[in-house]
């Protein structure tokens, strides 16, 4: 069954303040090598039988209009052909 | 007037717009996000809240309610739409107003009593306060920064469709101190601060807000 994957993080301009508040708390946990940390979605969309373009397009179209808010935030649809592989 | 206030599920001020819209002197409508129509109202308020739960990101979802499909063919047809915080929020991810509204800068949820100036007059939500008043309304949000493109930004200075700004300190990091927007014609104005926190002397910081529920006349749809 054919999973696609849509990951939506905030554009590299826009603040994060939740990305701020995880690399803040880091170095109270010991670790000091992180410089920055930018934190965004993933959403994992499941679909019957084949993988097709017209599905891919629709993903596309669904991450523009809902999943992200093109203002502030990009998206990547990867589709996942296995548990555990991307391609 | 009759004034639509839409409760959506998660509105948290639903019913303190109806009563502005009342102290206003209208006649307040309740709305229900799963309506098809209006109720033959002649503008609409979007109320403070967490609609949907702010799930996935504040007023995404609410945007594609059936009743926010009414509100957007009004509002392109000149209709007077208030959108406050959540309405706000709600009226940028419908595309009525340009911009986002991200997480405050400082992480935190901001309540206070707040200092704005009133920048644009000339909507059908602001033209009983004088040109730039200073008032002062509650604010309360957690996710109130105003962000949009620079060229966006200069765009909006420039056409003066800056309704209102923060004065005394910015609380949420909105570029260039922004607290409310309105659109190109004019009629759909989101403001980030309560006015209708703020009708009455026995709550809230005064009687400031009182003037975005006296400032709609019929006069707004000639």
């Amino acid at each position: 069954m054919p999973r696609v994957v849509v990951d939506v993080m905030p554009k590299p301009e826009i603040l994060d303040p939740q990305g701020k508040a995880v690399l803040g708390a880091l170095p109270r946990l010991g670790f000091h090598g992180v410089t920055d940390v930018r934190q965004g979605k993933r959403f994992e969309l499941e679909f019957e039988g084949e993988m097709t373009d017209a599905i891919l397009d629709e993903v596309r179209e669904i991450a523009q209009t809902l999943l992200s808010n093109p203002v502030i935030e990009n998206y990547i649809v990867s589709v996942e052909t296995a548990v555990g592989e991307i391609s | 007037m009759k004034v639509g206030v839409v409760t959506f599920p998660g509105s948290l001020d639903d019913v303190d717009a109806q009563r502005a819209v009342g102290f206003g002197g209208h006649e307040a409508v309740a709305l229900w996000h799963g309506d098809h129509d209006l109720k033959g109202v002649d503008a609409v308020v979007l109320p403070g809240g967490f609609s949907y739960g702010d799930y996935l990101r504040a007023g995404a979802i609410a945007r594609f309610s059936p009743v926010m499909a009414e509100v957007i063919d009004a509002a392109n047809k000149g209709m007077p739409v208030l959108g406050i915080c959540n309405g706000f929020q709600i009226l940028c991810e419908s595309h009525l107003l340009p911009g986002a509204l991200i997480r405050n800068q400082e992480r935190k949820f901001i309540c206070r009593d707040q200092l704005l100036r009133i920048e644009n007059n000339r909507t059908p939500w602001t033209s009983a306060y004088a040109a730039n008043a200073e008032v002062t309304i509650a604010l309360k949000n957690g996710e109130g920064g105003f962000v949009a493109h620079e060229d966006t930004l200069d765009r909006l200075e420039g056409e003066g469709r800056v309704v209102a700004r923060y004065l005394g300190g910015n609380p949420n990091g909105s570029l260039r101190d922004i607290a409310g927007i309105t659109n190109e014609r004019g009629n759909v104005v989101g403001l980030m601060p309560h006015p209708e926190h703020a009708v009455e002397d026995l709550t809230g910081p005064g009687t400031d807000g009182l003037g975005f529920f006296t400032s709609l006349v019929e006069a707004s749809f000639a």
